[in-house]
């Protein structure tokens, strides 16, 4: 959707949008947008609140709370796994 | 997530000769993402734990069939997508949970932003207050459910494209074009809430 494009307008940046927040646009497309940004405070404002709205989803959710204990409990349990049910680091 | 940590030191061939010590080590190395990943989709531990529970007899049953193509953790997704899909579809029947495999068309119209308040500057403690974590996850809840489980794949439980479409059995084209809808409805749905505070805030000054 984005290869071999130009951003020129607001629609084609939506479109490289994602790519561009998650840091996987190439350089010279990257480089429209920032010009296109300078001028559009519009998209300005949809790129810094979108990147803002990732980070706070993430922020929100951290990925290290573990598996509590007793609902991993009645997982071996249910597996058949009792015997290899040994304490959490 | 699955490309930055190392793969846990499980055997392939122990796990599909079904030796369960080794069967063990993997429900300790995955359970963990696989009840978060349940627990966001459906909303409340009970059905969480069951999906959880299917997700790993699935798994034991079918580990012999399993190809090595994807990563186990993949693989696992993918099984716990369709155990919880399987929930979903029992608790609300009128869901047509069918279009979560189905192709998209191109149209990103009605998705186009209508919302233009500057938000993005507002510190991290204020938009993140216990107000704010319950407008996020009710934003999260709101999001039409095709949409809802590429952003949980993707963007909480930080698969690749690759493998987020691995998991729903989707295009990665069909991915990205979800994974933006999701995220401009997200903002749009934040910009209508923080916009408000952002507003306030500038009349308290």
């Amino acid at each position: 959707m984005t290869e071999h494009t130009h951003i020129h307008n607001c629609k084609s940046l939506l479109g490289a949008l994602s790519d561009y927040v998650d840091g996987e646009l190439e350089t010279e497309l990257c480089r429209e947008i920032e010009k296109h940004i300078a001028e559009c405070e519009n998209c300005r404002i949809v790129v810094d609140t979108t990147r803002r709205t990732i980070e706070l989803v993430r922020a929100a959710a951290p990925l290290d709370d573990g598996l509590p204990d007793e609902v991993r409990c009645r997982l071996f349990k249910r597996l058949d796994l009792t015997e290899y049910l040994k304490p959490q680091k | 997530m699955v490309e930055t940590t190392s793969q846990p030191d499980i055997s392939l061939e122990a796990l599909r000769g079904g030796d369960r010590a080794a069967f063990a080590k993997l429900v300790d190395a995955y359970s963990a993402p696989i009840y978060r990943l349940s627990l966001r989709m459906l909303g409340n531990e009970q059905d969480a734990e069951d999906a959880l529970q299917n997700t790993f007899l699935s798994a034991l049953t079918h580990l012999s069939g399993f190809e090595g193509r994807s990563s186990l953790l993949t693989w696992l997704y993918r099984i716990a997508v369709n155990e919880a899909l399987m929930i979903l579809r029992r608790r609300k029947p009128e869901v047509n949970i069918d279009d979560i495999h189905a192709a998209d068309d191109d149209e990103t119209e009605d998705f186009f932003p209508s919302q233009f308040v500057d938000w993005g500057s507002l510190p991290e403690n204020a938009l993140l207050s216990s107000e704010g974590k319950r407008a996020l996850d009710r934003a999260i809840q709101s999001l039409p459910e095709n949409l809802r489980m590429v952003f949980l794949l993707r963007d909480i439980q930080e698969l690749s494209i690759k493998e987020t479409a691995d998991a729903l059995g989707l295009t990665e084209s069909n991915v990205k074009i979800r994974l933006l809808r999701a995220r401009l409805f997200l903002r749009e749905q934040l910009s209508a809430y923080y916009g408000e505070r952002t507003l306030q805030e500038n009349t308290n000054d």
